[in-house]
């Protein structure tokens, strides 16, 4: 047996005993491959009504508008109006305010969490490995962290009454009001690196292990030092997860909501409703209730994510090395 | 070979890329290692020390150091607090994860064993559907969500969370490279040489090679719906269905609205909600990085 599946793997032990004709082999093999497409029949019919469905919903929705008749008594009438959602979002101050606001905070961020993190990987990839082990582990629990109670327990560090960094400031003269509208994004930013360069790091320590370890020998014999080894064969070993990094950063930043929402609770004068795209959006649907404006604000912004990410990612992927 | 030279060997694999290092190299290593590790594990650990400590200390002692232990009391008012409902929201959350983890590990499993080990016509755009999804921001989805499920009648239930939650076209991705690693074509064909349909061969074959996919696949699905905000936040209304995250949530809000002050239960309750998923992840570490790594280097 194991001698006729070397020989031809594929073969179907019809076809293989009855000798030649092609014809019921094929028809067996058709029949095996039905099965094995069955397999991905629950899977798919799910992801057509929450993913396919949803995508065109909001596609269509963007293209009706809601109008109350007379004094916004009587029933809501619902009429297609073309591209008007599409035209008003684009002049709509507040949700590009909010882009421009996050997009502004992603393009000082994200280098700043990736430089970090590169860096780091950098500096356990230079101790010993089991060391980097244990101190990889630790370094994690952020990442482990929920995002929500990540963000609780920075609120009330941040907090002037509770926390213990407003006096901590002081001692060094420093008067920070974290929730202050100049610090604010200080203190968002603060908040995702602690909750993302861990992961980042992981990332990039384990294409660096990926990294053949004779390439530092030879760079060795050839005089280089180690951090000439660092920046000039490391550095771009990782590249490829760096953007990747990146890119999903990117992605998340400019779609940033709960961090926000949590920081409003604690300052709704700074946090404002529509501090964030999402939050925007959020606002539009489930508090004005114009769900049709809130679908083509939600289209306009993943346009938005889509075209920046792709952009992004050709950008520094254009150049090998 | 002799234990010395074994020893002498191993040693030699554990020494970093770089050795020889020059003392002051070293000495800015560690003191960047050391502080990044204070950063990271600091406000835990304040954490920590606020669920012991009264109301009143939390505003009036160091906030690194502990005061009067008040754990066991804070936790009883946890638990206790408007009739219990964080142990409602605990069982939620609970119910939600396993019932949307194990089905969503059930079929993306299966459809990305078939990605992987057939070659069905169609299986290209099948996967070419699968990676572009994973363009998709989520804010697209929320909105014409919520109005999908308006029209199944499924806000504000349980179900709004649990089926949606089984569809994760990343968990097949994942799964899809699992099989391809872990399972030998010659060994379905030889069960097949030896009678066994496909389903069995799935079954008895094809599932039992996949445990350590299937595991890492439920573990970050489990994680990923312990942690969910925005879901349950838009779909959910009644307090009585609401995730531990959400409740925290709430609980932060009240502050603003009524003079209550709840944040003695918000930091109590945020620990509590923090350690089993902590635990979780820390003992199956192995799943889970493998996880995350390959679904970023493939």
């Amino acid at each position: 047996m194991s001698l006729d599946l070397k020989q031809n793997p594929l073969a179907p032990p019809a076809a293989e005993q009855s000798g030649a004709v092609d014809a019921p082999g094929r028809r067996w093999r058709r029949t095996v491959e039905l099965k094995g497409a069955s397999f991905t029949v629950p899977f798919f019919a799910g992801f057509v009504v929450f993913t396919v469905v949803p995508v065109i919903m909001a596609l269509s929705k963007s293209l009706y508008s809601s109008k109350s008749s007379g004094l916004g008594f009587g029933e809501k009438t619902v009429s297609f109006s073309g591209f008007e959602n599409f035209d008003r979002a684009l002049h709509d101050v507040k949700f590009w305010g909010s882009l421009w606001r996050v997009a502004l905070f992603a393009i000082v961020v994200i280098p700043l969490i990736q430089a970090t993190s590169l860096a780091l990987a950098l500096l356990l990839d230079s101790v010993r490995r089991r060391v980097a082990g244990k101190l990889r582990i630790a370094m994690l629990v952020p990442y482990m962290s929920p995002g929500i109670v990540a963000t609780l327990i920075w609120i009330y560090l941040y907090s002037p009454a509770v926390g213990p960094l407003t006096p901590f400031f002081k001692l060094f003269g420093i008067n920070a009001n974290f929730y202050s509208s100049e610090l604010i994004w200080v203190s968002v930013g603060n908040l995702m690196a602690w909750g993302s360069i861990g992961f980042n790091m992981l990332i990039v320590y384990g294409a660096l292990q990926a990294v053949p370890r004779d390439i530092f020998d030879s760079a060795r014999v050839d005089g280089a030092s180690e951090w000439r080894i660092a920046w000039s064969i490391k550095v771009p070993y990782v590249r490829r997860s760096l953007v990747l990094v990146s890119v999903l950063g990117i992605i998340g930043t400019l779609q940033i909501f709960s961090e926000p929402l949590l920081f409003r609770s604690m300052t709704p004068e700074t946090v404002t409703k529509d501090f964030t795209p999402i939050m925007t959006i959020y606002n539009q649907a489930f508090a004005v209730g114009d769900f049709n404006y809130a679908a083509a604000l939600s289209i306009v912004l993943a346009l938005v994510v889509g075209l920046v990410s792709a952009t992004f990612y050709k950008l520094t992927n254009r150049a090998p090395r | 070979m002799t234990t010395t030279d074994a020893r002498a060997r191993r040693y030699d694999d554990d020494l970093p890329a770089g050795h020889h290092p020059s003392r002051l190299s070293r000495t800015l290593v560690w003191t960047g290692l050391v502080l990044f590790l204070i950063y990271s594990i600091a406000p835990v650990w304040f954490l920590i020390v606020s669920a012991t400590k009264s109301q009143r200390d939390l505003y009036t002692t160091n906030g690194l150091w502990f005061a009067d232990f008040h754990l066991f009391d804070n936790t009883r008012d946890l638990f206790t607090y408007h009739d219990g409902i964080f142990l409602r929201w605990l069982a939620n959350t609970l119910v939600y994860g396993v019932a949307g983890t194990v089905g969503m590990t059930v079929l993306c499993v299966a459809c990305g064993y078939a990605l992987a080990m057939y070659q069905f016509r169609g299986r290209g755009i099948l996967m070419g559907c699968i990676i572009a999804s994973f363009l998709i921001p989520g804010a697209l989805l929320t909105i014409p969500s919520f109005l999908l499920y308006t029209r199944l009648h499924i806000v504000d239930t349980p179900w709004a969370i649990i089926v949606p939650h089984f569809f994760s076209a990343f968990s097949v991705y994942l799964a899809k490279v699992y099989a391809e690693g872990a399972i030998p074509p010659e060994l379905l064909e030889a069960a097949r040489v030896d009678g066994a349909g496909e389903y069995r061969a799935f079954f008895t074959i094809g599932a039992r090679l996949m445990t350590t996919g299937s595991a890492t696949i439920f573990l970050l699905g489990f994680v990923g719906s312990w942690n969910s905000f925005f879901g349950p936040l838009v779909f959910l209304r009644g307090e009585q269905k609401w995730t531990v995250m959400l409740g925290l949530y709430s609980w932060l809000n009240i502050k603003m609205d009524r003079s209550v002050d709840l944040t003695g239960l918000v930091i109590v309750g945020a620990i509590v909600s923090l350690i089993p998923i902590v635990a979780l992840m820390l003992s199956m570490q192995r799943y889970w990085r493998s996880g995350i790594t390959l679904g970023s280097l493939k």
